[in-house]
């Protein structure tokens, strides 16, 4: 067992505590926070495997906007800051004997499949400029795309969290809050 | 490095997210759940970009890709979640129950009971 | 000619329509006052006027000119044996035509009196309008299925007409009885038809009676029995007669219409119809005269002990009926045609003359009637006429009809009785010769065709010979007898009831009287005509027998007048008051079992058919119920579902493969 395997071993374990933490934890904001330490530690796991950008670009968008993003999704639907009983649904035991399945399978069918498999880990493979040699220079036009789509998710998040949309009212009048 | 690590790292953290979106109620934590799920996903494509070691980088880019893709999915569910919010006064996932057959329904399917075979007079 | 009788026959009947579609408002639009303003009685009665007419010229024409005249409207191809949807007229046709838009007529007339007021009139009339136009139908069939239409439709007619009041459940039961059991009949009629045109590969009548040589006599024979069936039925013969008595619910004129001209007439008819094939089948004029014999006496006792005026005649219709089929099964078959015709007079003279009596004193119970001789003189005098022609009183037209088929009874009891005449029974075309036919005789000669010229008695064992011979004379006496105290009890004696005794109203009282000329006189048409010619024996022997009936229920009332004669018959009054039981009979054989099998079906049917059947929509909409309930609308559960089977699915085919 390498170094690097060990290192990533650990932050694995981080990530998936903190993630079993998000989906059992009886508190909302601390789900969010939870889920921080699950991100920052699979922004770990990119680093060891040598995708830096990417490995920052997790850390700046999961941690930075997206969380943001949820923990103003908890306050505005005023969810309560304490503890919370029923954050559990009636199915849970089918939820965990499916999520038991699932990892069960994933699990055997990873290890049958790569059980002797061996990837080659060189600095610099995941670096900003490779990375972004390949972005705009391979993948300009799906990068494009994604452009547009995310100008359209915009639209779409605007459009349906402002309240009162109707034909009463003439265009920005309505207070958007999104 | 063993490929298996991260793999079933992976699939640890997806089968958490399954458990996460199958088992809460929060619809907020449900967001939360599916963005576990996208994460495990992008593990795996940046473990494969790496031992396939491709030249165009095509698995990290993707990583890239859908990181944004799931932002956008977060703001995107999120309004939703605002919108449900605003309109039921909770964010409950098992209470939003519109697409069940409705009482309503339900009863305009009973007028069509097999009655009872009226007695002949003699 | 063909066209007369069709416009006939068409006549009643688009006045049966025109009357149910258009006649309560004719009436609206014509107001009201007089019967000439009764706008459905003018639908009714005006087209039955124009038919009598019209049947009285196609008599006439037939008269000059003998000879069977068909034509077809239309050939149905039908794959096998083609059916010629076509009339044909000939003596026997018309004769009856004639009689049957007489009496139609008469019951049309009176019926605008005696029906005045009832709101349901328009239809009443209508329907008998049909009835006459079904049964000019069946007189004037030229094909078997075409007959078996008007047999048909009479039914349904007299169902409706039996059940005009069915307010009251004892009429609309009459009424389900007589189609019930007349459709018993019908079944073996229509089978009977249906074999008769397949062996004779047609199934017009002139046809097939040309035919009745080729065929094997057994298959005659069951033809001749499953026709006889209907005959029974329609003509209310033993076993099937116990219809006819209840039918006495309906009107009365639907009585005089149904046992004087319409469907009890239309067996005899179409007995004489088929007359070859009757005749020809070994055993069925054996078959015919014993059914005949039983309903002659049997319904003859009965008339002597029933309390109703309407019961008496409807078993004295039965018994004269009986005698015509008795008068057919020993080969007269212009006697029993002559005796219908007489019978068709004096018994809707009867029925009309009888409702008058029924609508002044508001019963039809003879122990409430009495004395109405002084109050009401021209219903008496019909009356007494219809009694005396029932009776056979010389020289009113029963008694010539009656005497003849005495006569033909005794011929066959007594084949070498000097009296016999060889040619009674002789077949047209050469029965008398052009040089004999006179009167009457043309119209009565049986079967104008000229197709078969066989001479034929059928072929009747003695000792049946004997039994009808025996039987027709008991009968003679018995008919006397009871037509003698119906007279009494209704016209003589003390009046039994609170009522007005006057005549009802004009127009009931003349019919019956207009009706009481032909039943008089119409027996003298049968003097031209030698085998209808009474003779010096049965004509002593039949007013003896009359004078023994009538005396001896005249003495039983002289010296008691406020009692019914029928008191003497002591504890078998009852049973023949009840016509034998046949009817507590059937209900015990038939009935009953038949209601118990009704009730084990409905019950089977309830609990084995409909429970499946509600079962499996039960069990299906429980399973549903089941399978609805993860259709829940949580979308969580239904996530776990489809992760679960993608778990499943993926084991079995990557790991477990």
């Amino acid at each position: 067992m390498s170094g690097q395997e060990i290192v990533f071993t650990l932050l694995g374990v981080v990530a998936v505590g903190s993630g079993i933490m998000v989906v059992t934890t009886r508190r909302l904001v601390h789900a969010a926070l939870w889920l921080v330490l699950s991100f920052g530690a699979l922004a770990g796991g990119y680093v060891v495997l040598t995708a830096e950008f990417v490995a920052w670009v997790q850390v700046l968008i999961y941690v930075g906007a997206v969380v943001v993003l949820l923990l103003f999704g908890i306050m505005l639907t005023r969810a309560p800051i304490g503890d919370s009983a029923d954050l559990d649904s009636g199915n849970r035991w089918a939820a965990a004997a499916v999520a038991a399945a699932t990892a069960a399978v994933l699990v055997t069918v990873m290890v049958m499949g790569f059980r002797d498999e061996r990837m080659p880990l060189r600095a610099g493979g995941g670096s900003a400029g490779e990375l972004g040699a390949s972005v705009f220079r391979t993948w300009v036009l799906p990068f494009e795309v994604l452009s547009v789509l995310l100008l359209a998710s915009l639209v779409g998040a605007i459009v349906l969290s402002r309240t009162g949309i109707g034909p009463g009212r003439g265009p920005g009048s309505g207070e958007g809050d999104g | 490095m063993h490929l298996a690590y991260p793999t079933v790292v992976a699939a640890l953290l997806f089968s958490v997210g399954v458990y996460g979106v199958l088992a809460r109620r929060n619809a907020i934590l449900v967001l939360m759940s599916v963005e576990l799920m996208l994460n495990a996903v992008n593990l795996n494509l940046v473990t494969f970009d790496m031992w396939f070691r491709d030249r165009l980088h095509g698995g990290q880019v993707l990583t890239l890709f859908t990181i944004v893709i799931a932002a956008a999915e977060v703001g995107l569910g999120l309004a939703i979640v605002l919108l449900v919010y605003r309109n039921r006064e909770m964010v409950d996932v098992d209470r939003l129950r519109s697409l069940a057959e409705s009482d309503d329904a339900a009863e305009a399917g009973e007028v069509g009971e097999v009655g009872e075979v009226e007695e002949a007079a003699p | 000619m063909i066209w007369l009788a069709s416009l006939t026959i068409l006549l009643p009947f688009l006045a049966a329509f025109a009357g149910m579609l258009g006649g309560p408002s004719l009436g609206r639009l014509l107001g009201s006052g007089g019967p000439l303003r009764n706008g459905p009685a003018l639908i009714a009665c005006a087209p039955a006027a124009v038919s009598l007419v019209l049947s009285a010229i196609v008599a006439f024409v037939v008269w000059q000119d003998p000879g069977a005249r068909t034509g077809a409207l239309t050939v149905i191809d039908t794959g096998s044996v083609p059916i010629r949807v076509g009339l044909q007229v000939d003596g026997l046709s018309a004769v009856v035509a004639l009689m049957v838009c007489c009496v139609a007529l008469a019951v049309q007339v009176y019926s605008v009196a005696y029906m005045d007021g009832d709101r349901r009139y328009s239809s009443y009339a209508a329907f008998v309008s049909l009835f006459t136009a079904a049964m000019l139908l069946v007189v004037f069939a030229g094909d078997l299925l075409v007959l078996y239409v008007g047999w048909e439709v009479m039914g349904i007619c007299s169902y409706f007409l039996i059940g005009h009041h069915w307010e009251e459940r004892a009429n609309s039961r009459a009424a389900v009885k007589a189609f019930l059991v007349t459709r018993l009949g019908d079944v073996g009629f229509l089978i009977g038809i249906i074999v008769l045109g397949l062996s004779a590969r047609t199934f017009e009548i002139h046809g097939v009676l040309t035919r009745v040589w080729t065929m094997p006599g057994s298959t005659l024979t069951i033809v001749a029995l499953l026709l006889l069936a209907g005959v029974a039925g329609k003509s209310a013969q033993f076993p099937l007669h116990t219809w006819l008595p209840d039918a006495m619910a309906g009107p009365t004129p639907i009585s005089a219409l149904i046992h004087a001209a319409t469907m009890v007439a239309a067996g005899i008819y179409v007995v004489a119809r088929l007359y070859g094939v009757f005749a020809a089948a070994p055993g069925a004029p054996a078959v015919l005269g014993v059914i005949a014999v039983i309903s002659m006496v049997g319904a003859a006792l009965a008339a002597l002990a029933q309390d109703d005026l309407k019961r008496v005649l409807a078993y004295s219709t039965i018994s004269q009926l009986a005698v015509m089929g008795v008068a057919l099964a020993v080969g007269a078959k212009s006697a029993a045609i002559f005796h219908l015709l007489t019978h068709g007079a004096f018994k809707a003279l009867l029925f009309l003359a009888a409702g008058c009596v029924i609508a002044t004193t508001g019963s039809t119970l003879l122990a409430k009637h009495g004395g109405l001789r002084r109050g009401m003189p021209i219903t008496f005098w019909s009356m007494t006429v219809g009694f005396a022609a029932l009776a056979g009183v010389p020289p009113f037209s029963g008694w010539f009809s009656k005497d003849s088929v005495i006569e033909a009874a005794q011929h066959a009891a007594f084949p070498t009785h000097p009296t016999a005449e060889a040619s009674w029974f002789a077949y047209a075309p050469l029965d008398n010769g052009p040089a004999a036919d006179t009167g009457v005789d043309r119209l009565v000669r049986l079967h104008g065709g000229p197709v078969w010229t066989y001479s034929s008695t059928p072929d009747l064992p003695h000792w049946t010979a004997w039994l009808i011979y025996l039987g027709l004379l008991l009968t003679v006496a018995l008919t006397a007898a009871y037509a003698m105290r119906a007279w009494l009890m209704v016209f003589f004696g003390e009046q039994r009831g609170t009522y007005e005794v006057r005549e009802p109203s004009k127009i009931m009282t003349w019919t019956a009287a207009a009706v009481a000329v032909p039943a008089a006189i119409l027996g003298f048409f049968g003097l031209g005509a030698g085998e209808l010619r009474p003779h010096l024996g049965p004509a002593l022997i039949g007013v003896g027998l009359l004078i023994v009936g009538a005396g001896a229920v005249f003495l039983l009332w002289n010296r008691d007048p406020a009692a019914d004669p029928a008191k003497a018959l002591g504890a078998l009054r009852r049973v023949f008051a009840r016509g034998f039981y046949v009817d507590e009979l059937y209900a015990m054989a038939i009935v009953r079992p038949v209601q118990a099998l009704a009730r084990g079906v409905v019950w089977f049917d309830r609990r084995g058919v409909d429970a499946a059947v509600v079962g499996s929509g039960r069990g299906a909409r429980r399973l549903g119920g089941l399978l609805r309930i993860p259709q829940n609308g949580n979308a969580q559960a239904y996530l776990t579902g489809l992760l679960a089977g993608v778990a499943v699915i993926t084991a079995l085919v990557v790991i477990f493969r």
